[in-house]
């Protein structure tokens, strides 16, 4: 038997959807190891999301302090440490975000656990589990063993289903006696990317735009407003300043499978293939007809992007 | 205040080289193939000398590798960083080896300072400086960046990104998380690993590669560390992604929208 303890994650007060994907993915360990489904949420008043995970049939060790409130890596460690030896978590995971990604590795750390990134899927049998995860930037799947006792886990958020609610689970709060003064690091601001537009981790559609825009994102906005799209970007776009760094499509940005992934002035590099390739239904809109997302994308047309979606958008508003 | 700073310098394979797997699924087919400086790392470097520039001070370079890793060190000398050590290890590596192994030089060293790149581009696994930070129970701040863009002024005046307190025993990091930037302080000695839009690293100058040459470049051998340098993580087996297959051209618009309406039936 072999418990699994996810890091929940909360943003205004709610649930993160990706914590519910983790929770999927803990649920699927889970069974296959016989053992107890647990989740860790951290953090200043978070009664309702301690009830929420409940609500999902896991039992939840809630840690509701002040000092967590920031998600800090130096305060959440030996918090989520801590919570991994009292339920006695073999595997202990959370989703692949900016805070999964910070936090995760200084808890295996603490707990002399080897751990695997990215993850999207698991393999092996029964109990025995190996983990399938990128490498060279999407390039090569990869089959891990991690060869300590307790082993733990980031995963990709769209590569696992999201847990349903079922069952019931306690709540178990935790005391926390960390002091902010005996920090090293402090929260000093946050800059919110403010945006009208759904999440681009969770969108049904994303309409992005690459070099071909010359800096001009007007017609990819135009038309994600008209389908209720994210705005996606690839990496030439960002660096060069035209669009906000969080809009960025690939492997160094973010990584999503929308139903229709609508790229625009795209050429397809490597990078930006492996943020997206996972998406339902590609286009590609693109001057160059040699461009190499033409190779992946399932309806291509050569053509001049600042034409082509106007058009496209007077499409979607007619049929309405 | 002058700052002693460590950073990194991986050897990797180049991110325009076509990586494919080799047919028994135990490596990457290596014939062909680029080597260099782990990009993530280059930002690190870049980062550490303008640092180094405003304040002062001493930028260490360190690589884990072979023989073959004194050249991505020299590429860090090159650029303007001081010394290097090369922290000899042929074996596999993983986070877990790597941090150990850094955590020995950090305590040899004694910086004030780690720049890490946020992860290597071979095994993108993302977790080398938060291990460190850990291990030696410092404070971290990953996804180092900041919020001018790349094109910016601040930018072309080679400005670091990260702020060093008036006092000289903090730092202020911008961070990129998920929905904005995040400032954190940092009281110091700290980790902090690079996104991509901290800087543009600069490309190494004629007599920056000749004097190179003559830096310091120490070798330590990783068995003689003390330090287990079994991985934790081991990769059983690599396969190469599903292809996608490519689809139809479609003529225009009018095409597109039936496509997607129809046959997609995703609009």
């Amino acid at each position: 038997m072999a418990n699994v303890l996810v890091v929940a994650e909360q943003s205004g007060g709610a649930l993160r959807k990706t914590t519910l994907h983790a929770l999927g993915a803990g649920r699927e360990l889970a069974r296959r190891t016989g053992g107890k489904l647990h989740a860790a949420v951290l953090g200043k008043g978070i009664g309702a999301v301690a009830s929420e995970l409940a609500a999902h049939g896991v039992e939840v060790h809630a840690a509701d302090a002040p000092v967590l409130e920031h998600a800090l890596a130096e305060a959440w460690a030996p918090v989520v440490a801590e919570i991994a030896r009292a339920c006695g978590a073999t595997y202990v995971g959370a989703a692949a975000t900016a805070i999964g990604k910070d936090v995760l590795p200084r808890v295996a750390a603490r707990l002399g656990a080897g751990m695997a990134s990215e993850v999207l899927g698991f393999g092996g049998e029964g109990a025995a589990v190996t983990f399938r995860r990128p490498m060279w930037a999407g390039n090569v799947l990869a089959e891990v063993e991690i060869a300590t006792p307790v082993k733990v886990f980031t995963v990709r958020p769209t590569e696992f289903p999201a847990a349903p609610r079922e069952g019931q689970g306690s709540v178990t709060a935790l005391s926390v006696s960390l002091e902010a003064s005996a920090l090293k690091s402090r929260f000093a601001g946050f800059k919110e990317v403010k945006s009208a537009r759904p999440d681009l981790a969770d969108a049904r559609v994303v309409v992005a735009g690459g070099r071909g825009t010359k800096g001009d994102f007007k017609a990819v906005e135009a038309l994600a407003d008209e389908l209720g799209a994210a705005v996606g970007a690839s990496r030439a776009a960002v660096d060069a300043g035209w669009v906000p760094n969080d809009w960025q499509v690939g492997q160094t940005g973010k990584v999503v499978a929308p139903e229709l992934y609508v790229a625009a002035g795209i050429s397809g590099a490597i990078q930006h293939l492996a943020g997206m390739k996972g998406s339902r239904v590609i286009v590609a809109v693109n001057k160059d007809p040699e461009a190499p997302i033409f190779q992946i994308a399932d309806y291509g047309l050569v053509g001049d992007l600042f034409k082509v979606l106007p058009e496209l958008a007077a499409k979607v508003k007619a049929s309405r | 205040m002058p700052l002693k700073i460590l950073v990194t310098a991986k050897r990797v394979e180049d991110p325009e080289s076509k990586i494919r797997v080799r047919p028994d699924g135990a490596g990457i087919v290596t014939d062909g193939v680029n080597y260099k400086m782990n990009p993530f790392d280059e930002i690190a470097v870049e980062e550490a000398l303008r640092l180094r520039e405003r304040h002062g001070g001493e930028v260490v370079v360190t690589s884990i590798g072979g023989d073959k890793s004194t050249t991505e060190i020299r590429a860090a000398l090159a650029m303007g960083a001081d010394r290097g050590i090369l922290v000899r290890h042929e074996g596999a590596l993983d986070p877990v080896v790597v941090s150990s192994l850094l955590a020995k030089v950090f305590e040899t060293e004694k910086p004030d300072l780690v720049i890490l790149g946020k992860q290597s581009i071979d095994d993108d696994q993302n977790q080398a400086g938060q291990y460190l930070a850990e291990r030696l129970g410092l404070p971290q701040a990953t996804f180092a960046s900041k919020h001018e863009s790349l094109e910016s002024e601040a930018e072309q005046k080679k400005e670091p990104g990260l702020a060093l307190g008036a006092d000289g025993k903090s730092l202020s990091v911008v961070r990129e998380v998920d929905g904005g930037v995040e400032t954190v302080e940092l009281r110091l000695p700290a980790v902090v690993t690079t996104d991509l839009r901290l800087n543009k690293p600069r490309f190494a100058s004629l007599p920056g590669i000749m004097k190179a040459k003559k830096k310091e470049l120490k070798e330590l051998a990783a068995a003689s560390l003390g330090v287990d340098l079994a991985p934790k993580v081991v990769v059983k087996r690599l396969a190469e992604p599903p292809t996608r297959k490519g689809g139809v051209k479609v003529a225009d618009v009018e095409e597109l929208w039936k496509k997607l309406h129809e046959e997609a039936k995703v609009l």
